[in-house]
């Protein structure tokens, strides 16, 4: 294990992955700015994206057998210095992130081009990047108080993010307010808990509250921490009464950030759930075994069910799939509540499966918004011939969100349905298809518009330029070869939930 | 009925404050209208916790977590806990980063709204969702 090492040993650059995950990208934002120069801003957020990109590879494939890296920063030993800690579950979700966002980059170039006048464009990518470091640090570090900044780090440049929609619609600017006294109210919620636990437990880093969590049993401070931090976390995951803000703000926002965001920033929140949830409270203690089974369980099946129904009645296509997405965190949160591995499993398999699903069918929509100018039903009727490649994509995206068998949404589905039924929750697992059964409407409903719908007379729209389609096919392709070759989803996941599941003990 | 255990109630004074003053700000974020006001009340919500904080690093009976100059310690004094401080100083650079992003919208709003006051805005905004239906309803209205 790392924290065996003597401390004032030279450190080769391997050793230093895990601040350089982090420091790669929160480096290259202010760079940008300081540079000024718009042609340089997005060369350097794409090599910064995807330098990230490849540390997180590093890190996976290092953790990957289950053992954990733990990175002490500035030499500081943790409990007292802030520790950054690696394990399967959270270089699944780095890789995720870092890969969506290297993805997203090249499309967001083009996309950008038409929905962002051109002298926002470095302070643009400066944000993305703010954002996208942000992400990786939530889910790296292994200190509570560092998971709340670097949570503000992510959400302060998404409100930023979401408001540049303004251009566009003014619409905009109000859902980026929205989210942010909601996203704030969320946080503040987050760190009362995180006070609470360290009234409770006298330390911050993760793995020691989990320890003296374990040694001294629940009190009432804990369990009051408990619930200020799933609320909190849970306005984040935009958990079903909590998930106002998302449906406008992802509607809203420039589309190459929607995609970005729906594959990556509601994850991210539900790693941080699924930490504290398993890892560092007991979820054998009675008080957290029934918030998730009367509480979290049902609040989870009405999302799948309440947010599909809206789903299918939307005249957007954009947000119909912001209402596909809260009800589709509906099963990961659902994945949770079983508190069984196979549950767990099914949750981060979901979690990276839906983020890719989701990838594509937002940069397809952004694609309709580059050509046709719109989403709206009506405008981008008939266009299944006039823009083969991009409708395509469409009909995979779409196949995966309703979980048919080779795609990747399939494998989640079915692990989740075995899970349901391992528990003998046999209704659950009847649920879980039902509301399938919905989104089989609502995707239906898109590609009936794209292919049986006549083409309006003198359409002009052709095909996205290959900047915008090759993108949306790689997360495409991810699509399917994650729904055929199910070995690095479903082997990490597990790997990931068993940590997870072995609580205090998975953390050292 | 159980007489009120006034040696509780005054020994957790540093809480029933912060309920309070939490509490206030609360409400000022979810009932007022104004959008400016409503920042004003996540500020308040916000130093509420930060209060929380700092009253839970006083340690009863210690001094001010400063190290004399020679750094002698003399293990018979006993400090308060300066940690609650740092990560409250954290914090209020979050609180005061989100205040002026918060503002900064608001100034956009009311440039393209006209407006700050919530119920005139969601009024605007009904109208746009009712021209946006009318304009992009066929499919809709095919179906019946």
């Amino acid at each position: 294990m790392a924290t065996e090492t003597v401390l004032h040993t030279a450190l080769t650059l391997v050793d230093q992955l895990p601040a350089l995950q982090i420091l790669v990208s929160f480096i290259a934002a202010p760079l940008i700015v300081v540079l000024g120069s718009r042609r340089l801003a997005w060369p350097i957020a794409f090599a910064a994206s995807a330098l990230s990109l490849v540390i997180a590879a590093i890190l996976l494939s290092q953790v990957l057998d289950g053992s954990i890296i733990s990175y002490r920063m500035g030499g500081w030993a943790p409990p007292l210095g802030i520790e950054y800690r690696v394990d399967a579950a959270n270089a699944f979700v780095l890789f995720l992130v870092a890969a969506i966002s290297t993805v997203v980059l090249p499309y967001a170039r083009t996309s950008f081009s038409k929905e962002i006048s051109t002298r926002h464009h470095t302070a643009f990518y400066a944000a993305y990047l703010l954002c996208f470091s942000g992400l990786l640090g939530v889910t790296i570090t292994g200190d509570a108080f560092n998971v709340f900044v670097f949570l503000e780090v992510s959400s302060l440049s998404t409100y930023v993010l979401i408001a540049q929609g303004a251009e566009r619609d003014k619409r905009a600017l109000t859902a980026a307010y929205d989210y942010l006294i909601m996203g704030t109210v969320g946080a503040t919620f987050f760190v009362i808990g995180i006070g609470f636990l360290y009234m409770a437990t006298g330390t911050l880093n993760l793995a020691d509250i989990a320890d003296r969590i374990a040694e001294q049993g629940s009190n009432r401070t804990i369990r009051a921490a408990f619930a200020f931090i799933v609320v909190g976390i849970g306005l984040k995951v935009a958990m079903y009464p909590l998930h106002r803000w998302l449906p406008n703000a992802y509607t809203y926002a420039p589309s190459a950030v929607t995609a970005f965001l729906a594959a990556t920033a509601t994850k991210v929140a539900v790693y941080v759930m699924l930490r504290f949830i398993f890892s560092v409270f007991q979820p054998n203690f009675l008080f957290e075994f029934n918030t998730l089974e009367f509480i979290i369980l049902p609040f989870a099946l009405i999302a799948m069910f309440a947010c599909s129904f809206v789903a299918i009645f939307q005249s957007d296509f954009k947000m119909m799939l912001a209402f596909s997405s809260v009800a589709q965190i509906g099963y990961i949160l659902l994945g949770i509540s079983f508190l069984t591995e196979t549950g767990v499993t099914a949750a981060v398999a979901h979690l990276f499966n839906h983020g890719i699903t989701k990838a594509t069918l937002f940069m397809a929509v952004g694609a309709y918004v580059f050509t046709a100018n719109g989403s709206y039903y009506d405008t981008i009727q008939g266009l299944g011939r006039r823009m083969p490649l991009t409708s395509a994509a469409v009909v995979v995206g779409g196949l995966s969100l309703i979980g048919v068998p080779g795609t990747a949404g399939f494998i989640s589905k079915w692990v989740l349905v075995q899970g349901a039924l391992e528990k003998g929750w046999w209704p659950v697992a009847i649920l879980i298809v039902a509301s399938s059964l919905l989104a089989v409407i609502y995707v239906w409903r898109v590609i009936e518009v794209l292919y049986m719908r006549p083409t309006p007379e003198n359409c002009e729209v052709r095909e996205a330029p290959m900047s915008m389609v090759v993108p949306m096919w790689i997360a495409a392709l991810a699509c399917i070869y994650f729904g055929l070759n199910t070995d690095l989803t479903l082997s990490a996941a597990q790997t990931a939930a068993q940590g997870l599941m072995s609580g205090s003990a998975g953390m050292r | 009925m159980q007489a009120i255990d006034w040696e509780f109630v005054v020994g957790h004074i540093n809480y029933w404050l912060f309920i309070v003053l939490m509490m206030t700000g609360f409400y000022i974020v979810v009932a007022k209208g104004n959008l400016v006001k409503k920042i004003v009340g996540l500020n308040i919500f916000q130093t509420a916790v930060f209060m929380l904080y700092i009253s839970i690093g006083k340690v009863t009976g210690g001094t001010a977590p400063i190290f004399p100059l020679d750094m002698n310690v003399d293990p018979a004094v006993v400090y308060s806990n300066p940690l609650p401080h740092v990560l409250i100083l954290t914090a209020i650079v979050v609180g005061i980063a989100t205040t002026s992003l918060g503002l900064a919208l608001i100034v956009r709003i009311r440039e393209e709204y006209g407006t700050i006051e919530e119920d005139e805005i969601l009024k605007i905004e009904k109208e746009m969702a009712l021209q946006d239906v009318r304009q992009h309803s066929e499919v809709i209205g095919e179906r019946g």
